[in-house]
């Protein structure tokens, strides 16, 4: 008799993180994530890929971060770095404002749906522009994302109350 | 004109713009939370050498990280560069660790949309 295979009960934890979103905190999540990723036994470029993500997710919710007034336990925001016999997974989240909502999974769900060389297209065609034009968002970054994992962003939006939603993203790399 | 010397941190690239000898070098990590505020600085150096510039002008861009922002800098400096191809001999040189797919790729992207001549420079791993 066939044993069944569950790959995803080996997925372990390399690191989480709770709490405030400063420069100082981001920088040492960031410095923290490195240094787990050092010791992975994984090829270097796909390490580098990992911590690429990172780098863009955490500065994402940096800059784009809607601060409710109150500090309440659901507002902070979470990184989670795992990993499973397939993939190393990026998990990111942070509260939005409802009426950005729409916006945003209009631009996951637009980049989600194109192919990687149109997305080297969108991303050339943007780039040329340098910072001239004023960025919407995070546009180039989920795009950054895309083209580094080779993979599709998946999210979901909680609702948190009647200003806000917890917005989270999950990247997977292969190992 | 000075030389426009920056040493590198954990987060910044080692910037070092020569004046003296036209050769130019941005190397390490360049993922900066504020990128546009962290070169403002060599864009503004640039800016002056394009008036003055040396014959030969060289860049040497060799990057391990780079997030989407520095990217947009990056165009501007070699913006810069581009409008100087009347008065200097513009050489850059994108250096890319074997294996390193995305940063090959990242060079590519360049390339394309660039008009100054970007050469490809495969390194050895270190």
């Amino acid at each position: 008799m066939k044993k069944a295979v569950t790959t995803g009960s080996s997925s372990q934890t390399l690191f989480s993180y709770a709490g405030s979103v400063s420069s100082s905190s981001m920088n040492h999540l960031l410095e923290l994530a490195e240094n787990k990723l050092n010791k992975e036994p994984t090829k270097k470029y796909i390490r580098k890929k990992v911590f690429g993500i990172l780098v863009e997710t955490v500065q994402n919710a940096y800059h784009h971060l809607d601060r409710p007034r109150s500090e309440e336990k659901h507002t902070s925001v979470k990184f989670r770095l795992e990993k499973d016999l397939q993939n190393y997974t990026v998990i990111a989240g942070n509260p939005v404002k409802n009426n950005k909502v729409d916006a945003l999974k209009s631009v996951i769900d637009r980049f989600n749906s194109m192919s990687i060389p149109e997305l080297k297209q969108y991303y050339r065609n943007r780039l040329s522009r340098g910072y001239a034009t004023p960025s919407p968002g995070a546009g180039l970054g989920f795009v950054d994302i895309i083209r580094k994992s080779g993979k599709k962003i998946s999210y979901t939006f909680k609702p948190v109350d009647q200003d806000y939603s917890y917005f989270s993203l999950q990247v997977e790399v292969s190992t | 004109m000075d030389d426009f010397i920056l040493e590198a941190t954990p987060k910044t690239p080692r910037l070092y713009f020569s004046k003296e000898s036209g050769e130019f070098e941005i190397s390490g990590r360049s993922i900066p939370e504020n990128s546009i505020e962290f070169y403002k600085p060599v864009i503004s150096w640039l800016d002056n050498y394009i008036h003055e510039p040396n014959h030969h002008t060289l860049l040497v861009i060799k990057l391990e990280y780079f997030n989407t922002s520095s990217s947009k800098c990056l165009v501007e400096i070699l913006r810069r560069l581009e409008s100087l191809t009347e008065q200097s001999i513009v050489k850059v040189k994108w250096c890319y660790e074997e294996e390193d797919e995305d940063m090959q790729e990242s060079g590519e992207d360049f390339k394309e949309i660039m008009k100054v001549p970007i050469e490809m420079v495969q390194v050895r791993d270190n």
